[in-house]
């Protein structure tokens, strides 16, 4: 036994890069798997608190007590609490979120119909949101307080406060109604709906795949105007965080540095700077992705989006929660990703805490 | 003749922020000529011995104006030239060495590649010959694994190291006149002496003008040639830097400087109570 627990001097000497990323990965694993675990308890246990009786919805307000009875064992529910747990575990491993009561389909149907929906939105929101905002909170930051500045300041507030149902319906009426510049609500127009076969669940993605180019821009001219709606509030906030975070760098003695030693004003601000500043931004950004990630309600309901947004909320309002518990599971997972797709960048991005 | 024409010519040198509540006159008519040699700045913090380094370089920050009868680099005149022009001769042919090295690399970026970029900027040159001049600079800062530094971040680095790398950064593109701005007062004092000989080494043998801004007396009454002292930017006097301990030179020096010396413990002859500074205000006017 004690020559297991005498390692070879050379492996033990110095852990070299690859085993500091092998044990950062196995540290994010771990805490991925945890923290799957309490998403898993907490939305089981949401399950029992609610004051709806699960077998009364299945059987129905007048049933006789005996098939009542037989209800509540055929769900499980005269089992103890933790096996209960344990099949409610099994179940959502094998894709069985539970069939919902207002479609009738099973939710993982259901969720891989509007999930890719409320993805492309989100990611083309922040898309946008990252393109425009970043620039404009590095002009903004390279010339505090001069009308540059001004006029970020007025775009990050205009996006902050004025409400998206507002401005929706006012991008709407104009560039859809009275410009005709794109096209109305949906996802695509009637003439293409169900031509292209789903892949992803992305019509863009899945038309390109097929090579319907003029699909893909139906759905384009679909998707454009609710992206840019969300990605104003993005705007909003990545453009205020990168102010501050540039006006942050651009104070430290290392930009002075580099002066000092000819590097350009553009270099100084796109290279030094805003790669320091990169380090917090792209927590920033995956935070507002995420936000944008839960499907955005009133963008989805004002362009008859057909998302995730939309999908819970009627699901919570028809109180059916196969269909809701199924919803926040996946918001959960999508969280966790991208966290831990956010740290995984913040370790590249930033040698200090690699 | 061109040879004994000086590198650095300042005369009446202004730096002025106007901020709301009124102007901060942070150097108010400094002149001075830079040759081949060392020159100290001394001063207590606010005398105005950074601004004087910065506004050379052109790096006064907002709202700071700068203004010169005349400021001369080797004969062009400073005060001419445009932003792109200033730009192109600093880390060329002025450079500064900055306080703390641990603030003054960039952080994301490994040491080598910083030097190399100081080099890339003002010489054309391929990454893979950037890369060589970095590694013999940084062997003629002592750094004895060049190879092994070079991809170290800054925060891999001790501070005695770190200004290594900044002094190698700042004259890779080989400057006529280096601003050393207290290049070692964030360092520990054993390593202190170590980066003076190397700083003292290089400016030997390239032939440099150095600017040598401190606060400490003693240094740079052992490392110059000439000492400027400043108080509320202005020069009080200029003197040779053999007469800062001189007794027999005591009287021809200004009271300011005698008040910074008395201020000064002496292990020698130990004092009960040290000396307090006296400004007179008739010295601003």
């Amino acid at each position: 036994m004690t020559a297991v627990t005498q390692a070879p001097p050379g492996k033990a000497a110095s852990p070299g890069r690859l085993g500091r990323w092998g044990r950062a990965l196995s540290r994010e694993l771990t805490t991925v798997v945890i923290t799957m675990f309490g998403l898993l308890l907490v939305t089981f246990f949401i399950a029992r608190v609610i004051p709806i009786d699960p077998v009364l919805a299945v059987v129905g307000d007048n049933a006789k007590p005996e098939t009542y009875e037989a209800a509540r064992i055929e769900l499980g529910l005269d089992k103890p609490l933790w096996q209960q747990f344990a099949i409610y575990i099994g179940k959502v491993f094998t894709g069985n979120l539970g069939t919902s009561v207002l479609t009738s389909n099973p939710v993982v149907e259901d969720i891989k119909r509007v999930f890719p929906a409320t993805l492309e939105l989100a990611t083309l929101g922040t898309m946008i949101g990252v393109l425009i905002g970043v620039p404009l909170g590095i002009l903004a930051a390279v010339n505090q307080g001069r009308w540059q500045d001004q006029v970020a300041r007025v775009v990050g507030l205009v996006g902050y406060s004025v409400p998206v149902f507002w401005i929706g319906l006012m991008a709407l009426l104009l560039f859809y109604a009275k410009l005709g510049w794109v096209s109305g609500p949906g996802r695509i127009s009637v003439v293409w709906q169900d031509i292209v076969t789903t892949r992803t669940g992305i019509i863009m993605i899945d038309a390109a795949l097929e090579g319907e180019w003029e699909a893909f821009w139906d759905a384009f001219s679909h998707l454009i105007l609710p992206a840019l709606v969300l990605g104003l509030l993005s705007v909003a906030y990545i453009s205020r965080m990168t102010r501050s975070f540039m006006i942050t760098e651009l104070q430290q003695q290392y930009v002075i540095a580099a002066r000092v030693k000819g590097v350009s004003e553009t270099a100084v601000i796109w290279r030094h700077a805003l790669r320091n500043a990169a380090v917090p931004l792209f927590t920033v950004i995956a935070l507002s992705y995420m936000h944008l990630l839960e499907g955005s309600v009133l963008t989805e309901t004002i362009f008859a989006w057909p998302g995730l947004g939309r999908y819970l909320t009627n699901a919570l309002l028809n109180a059916d929660m196969n269909a809701v518990l199924g919803g926040t599971l996946v918001v959960g997972v999508v969280f966790i990703a991208v966290n831990l797709l956010t740290d995984i960048i913040g370790r590249l991005a930033d040698p200090r805490v690699r | 003749m061109t040879s004994e024409q000086p590198l650095l010519e300042v005369d009446n040198l202004k730096v002025d922020f106007h901020t709301a509540t009124g102007i901060v006159r942070a150097v108010r008519g400094l002149s001075f000529t830079l040759g081949r040699e060392r020159l100290g700045i001394v001063g207590e913090s606010g005398s105005g011995k950074s601004m004087t380094g910065r506004a050379i370089l052109d790096l006064i920050p907002h709202p700071g104006v700068v203004s010169a009868d005349r400021m001369r680099f080797r004969g062009q005149d400073l005060t001419a030239m445009d932003k792109g022009a200033r730009r192109k001769l600093r880390g060329r042919h002025i450079s500064m060495v900055m306080q703390d090295p641990k603030f003054s690399l960039n952080p994301v970026e490994t040491v080598g590649s910083q030097i190399a970029e100081a080099y890339r900027i003002h010489r054309k040159a391929d990454p893979r010959e950037a890369r060589e001049r970095s590694l013999a600079m940084l062997e003629q800062v002592q750094i004895r694994e060049p190879a092994r530094v070079y991809d170290l971040y800054p925060h891999e680095v001790s501070g005695g190291m770190g200004q290594r790398v900044m002094i190698a950064m700042m004259l890779i593109a080989e400057p006529e006149v280096l601003i050393a701005d207290e290049p070692t007062s964030a360092l520990d004092v054993t390593v202190q002496l170590q980066i003076l000989k190397i700083l003292d080494d290089l400016v030997t043998e390239r032939g440099m003008g150095l600017i040598f801004i401190s606060h400490d007396l003693h240094l740079v009454q052992s490392f110059c040639d000439r000492v400027i002292v400043m108080y509320g930017g202005k020069v009080m006097e200029t003197l040779p830097a053999a007469e800062l301990a001189d007794p027999a030179a005591r009287s021809r020096r200004h009271p300011y400087t005698l008040g910074l010396l008395e201020c000064l413990p002496d292990l020698d002859h130990p004092r009960a109570k040290l000396a307090t500074l006296n400004r007179d205000p008739a010295w601003l006017a």
